[in-house]
């Protein structure tokens, strides 16, 4: 009897071959293919040529950009002592320096797993092309200020960047994580630099300052609350899950104005009597906080459904306790998948915190409608040209953002393990 | 064997498993009811402090305000004046979903066109629109477009349509008589068209004939919609424009809030929408598509019978998400000064009514918004989700 076995056909895998077509025939393919097509390419292009000429005619001709030049720091910082500036660019050198040396620890051990063959090679994605947005943000506000000083101390603030990054490439990947701390102990500084010593407490912060604030502050408070959360909904034990599904379903069933209100108007009444009722900005934040811990929350919980239940029985077969099977096993996997979705959650917060405007706070939005009100402007109708700036501020943060968490999410590798 | 029996011996109750889980979730719940207390407690001590009224009796209270668009007068409770709020809460969300999802769907498809042009439209519109907060897109068409139109007594007139900052005006439609017997009669007619509507599928499912069910059903239903207008004395006339000098008289009025809000919503959730569309689309495997070909469908008729029904399914639950967001996010009408139930709320709040019992009723508005959509979309989901086992 034949024994051998039909040995599968080794077929080598060749690649779809490059298409490069000379632009006659990629115009005809791409836009006239059929009469439909046509059609359409010729209607839109119409379209859009109108749209970009009046843009475009608006943006560099007609729009009194003036006031946004008259108004750079308000909308920078606003309430924000002017004599006490200096404060935030040594803040921002901090920042530089820490997260530049936290990208180059990141970059060098990235190398290193690429050439040991646990990663793949990072997708060759110029720095600068990521980094877009932001550089088109700062531009522009350099464009507006058109001030020597501000331009030497930002691209003071690039070369140590620069040379932070490059600092952390010599760090031996076995301290990664000290490098990480070092990020964090920057953050702390960089707001201690402008709080402490004498310094503006948050609470008199304005502008995208605020608005930059309250998004990062919010995230980072509530993703514990939201980690509790997300643990107790998936508990074993049924009153502790009742609680956190009541808390998260009822939170995500109303809109983030009535929780901003509720922290307006009632969060002094909850506090003992005779006690100081907290400021508007705190109140605010702490809205902010219970609203997006139960999206957190939410985000979490697909994270620990995703590590599979073998981690957690063969973590019990080796004899780990509950408490450092959740820990050590199931919160690293389930944490690490969620990242990018984390990011989405931030660039979501970064969005809603112009709705503290409605409740009277001064953030980006709110000092883009307010300086249309000073007298020089007033019944002017510049409102267009403050909506469009704060706009294009918004847009780069969020674009830049949901850009990085695809990069990330690709890196993590997420849906693919 | 006294192995055995030690195995089966009870353990005492601090080393039973069972007894701790209770344990524990008893001093949970104590702790968690404790807190609630505590704050329940400060609450009623501050109001009683400041004197508010704990109790629902400011629903009854004249409401003070009246309510521009509608026929609330500002000697009716601030109950009337919160279910006129929930309704134009409810018509704006209503309105915004279905523009939203034609919007999306048709963007969503262009982001996946043959045409370059087409496709990179597409791609900009939604990543200019999805990256910018809501708020700031309906502050925009409010305080940069509609406001800036010209005054009513420059008003720009275009035929039938009257266009100034007081509001956009069409053609109407105005009642002249009693309205029961065309209300009953299309009633009637509903039920004609729907009957013939599942006649004509069961039909098409046996035979395999072409059903033309909208043509059928329709047609029936504008059939009943003429008999009735008709029997009924011609109840309902169309009524133009007309400028006066201070506002426009008769035909549809759209106030600038109301469009600046829907405007807002629909362009924002379509921005969303279309992504998901797009991920659907590109979720439906590629052997589909090429098999329509190889049968021989138009591309239209592979779209419509092939992929957007595959596509449907996968985004039948991101999309009621959208929605959600969309009924939450019509409470941004606040800032614009729009009449739903946040606005009332907050007016309520501003004139002295209690804060806590105010806001409480206005989460349970959302609430049930919320839960209602919710329940519509899983009944939709259950009904065309793929039956598996």
């Amino acid at each position: 009897m034949d024994t051998r076995t039909l040995e599968p056909l080794a077929v080598p895998e060749i690649a779809p071959p490059e298409r490069s077509l000379p632009p006659g025939r990629w115009v005809k393919e791409n836009l006239f293919s059929s009469w439909f097509n046509g059609v359409l390419t010729v209607l839109l292009a119409a379209l859009l040529g109108w749209a970009l000429y009046k843009i475009g005619r608006f943006v560099f001709v007609d729009a009194r950009w003036e006031i946004v030049e008259v108004n750079l720091t308000n909308i920078l910082v606003f309430r924000f002592p002017r004599e006490e500036l200096w404060r935030l660019w040594v803040a921002l050198y901090v920042l530089a320096a820490a997260f530049g040396l936290g990208a180059g620890v990141a970059t060098r051990v990235r190398s290193e797993d690429v050439r040991q063959g646990r990663a793949t090679p990072p997708a060759r994605l110029m720095t600068l092309r990521r980094l877009g947005p932001l550089l088109a943000v700062v531009a522009v506000f350099l464009w507006f200020a058109k001030s020597v000083e501000a331009t030497i101390l930002v691209a003071g603030i690039a070369a140590t960047w620069i040379a932070a990054r490059a600092g952390g490439r010599f760090v031996p990947p076995r301290h990664a994580r000290r490098a990480g701390a070092a990020v964090l102990v920057g953050v702390a500084a960089a707001y201690l630099v402008v709080s402490a010593f004498g310094g503006v407490g948050w609470e008199r912060w304005g502008g995208l300052l605020l608005t930059v604030f309250l998004a990062v502050g919010g995230i980072v408070i509530s993703f514990p609350l939201g980690v509790l959360l997300a643990l107790g909904r998936r508990s074993s034990f049924p009153a502790v899950r009742v609680v956190c599904v009541a808390y998260i379903e009822l939170v995500r069933g109303v809109p983030l104005i009535t929780i901003l209100f509720l922290g307006a108007f009632m969060l002094g009444f909850f506090l003992p009597p005779g006690s100081e009722t907290p400021s508007l900005e705190a109140r605010a934040l702490v809205g902010l906080v219970l609203f997006t811990a139960a999206y957190v929350a939410e985000i979490v919980r697909g994270g620990l459904q995703s590590v599979p239940r073998e981690q957690t029985e063969a973590a019990v077969a080796l004899g780990l306790s509950p408490l450092k099977t959740m820990r050590l096993i199931v919160l690293p996997q389930a944490l690490r998948a969620v990242i990018p979705a984390l990011v989405g959650q931030f660039i979501s917060l970064f969005k809603d915190t112009s709705l503290v405007f409605i409740i009277g706070l001064t953030e980006l939005l709110a000092v883009s409608e307010l300086i249309t009100k000073q007298p020089e402007f007033l019944a002017e109708g510049l409102i267009i040209e403050t909506l469009v700036f704060a706009g294009f501020v918004y847009w780069a943060g969020s674009y830049w953002m949901s850009r990085e968490s695809q990069r990330l999410e690709r890196r993590l590798g997420v849906g693919e393990r | 064997m006294t192995t055995l029996e030690s195995v089966s011996r009870r353990p005492p109750p601090w080393r039973n498993v069972r007894v701790l889980r209770i344990a524990f979730q008893a001093a949970f719940v104590f702790a968690v009811a404790l807190f609630a207390l505590y704050l329940f407690a400060n609450l009623v001590r501050n109001l009683d402090r400041l004197g508010i009224d704990t109790s629902f009796d400011y629903l009854s209270q004249p409401a003070g305000f009246a309510i521009p668009d509608s026929d609330f007068r500002s000697t009716e409770d601030l109950f009337a004046a919160l279910l006129v709020g929930a309704k134009n809460t409810l018509f704006i969300s209503l309105l915004g979903i279905f523009l939203a999802t034609i919007l999306g769907v048709v963007v969503g498809v262009a982001r996946l066109s043959s045409n370059w042009l087409v496709r990179r439209t597409a791609a900009l519109y939604v990543e200019s629109l999805r990256n910018v907060p809501v708020l700031l897109i309906i502050l925009f068409w409010y305080l940069g477009v509609l406001l800036q139109l010209p005054p009513i007594g420059r008003a720009v007139e275009w035929e039938v349509l009257v266009v100034s900052n007081r509001g956009l005006v069409g053609p109407g439609l105005r009642q002249t008589d009693d309205l029961l017997v065309l209300v009953v009669v299309a009633a009637a007619g509903m039920a004609v068209a729907a009957t013939v509507w599942i006649w004509r599928t069961r039909r098409f499912d046996r035979t395999g004939e072409p059903h033309r069910r909208v043509l059928w059903s329709g047609g029936v239903l504008l059939g009943f919609l003429l008999v009735g207008y008709v029997a009924g004395g011609m109840p309902l006339a169309v009524s133009l424009p007309e400028r006066g000098e201070l506002a426009t008289t008769g035909g549809f009025r759209l106030s600038p809030e109301y469009a600046a809000l829907l405007i807002g919503l629909t362009l924002y959730t379509a921005s969303h929408i279309a992504e998901i569309v797009r991920g659907s689309i590109l979720s439906v495997p590629i052997g589909q598509t090429e098999a329509a070909d190889a049968v021989g469908l138009s591309s239209f008729d592979r779209l419509r019978f092939i992929v957007l029904p595959q596509a449907f399914r996968v985004a039948i639950p991101p999309v009621g998400n959208q929605y959600l967001n969309l009924v939450k996010n019509s409470s941004l009408g606040v800032a614009i000064a729009f009449p739903e139930v946040t606005r009332i709320t907050r007016i309520t709040i501003s004139q002295g009514g209690p804060a806590p019992q105010a806001i409480v009723v206005l989460m349970g508005v959302y609430l049930v918004f919320s839960l209602s959509i919710a329940l519509v979309m899983n009944l939709v989901n259950r009904r065309f989700a793929l039956k598996g086992r």
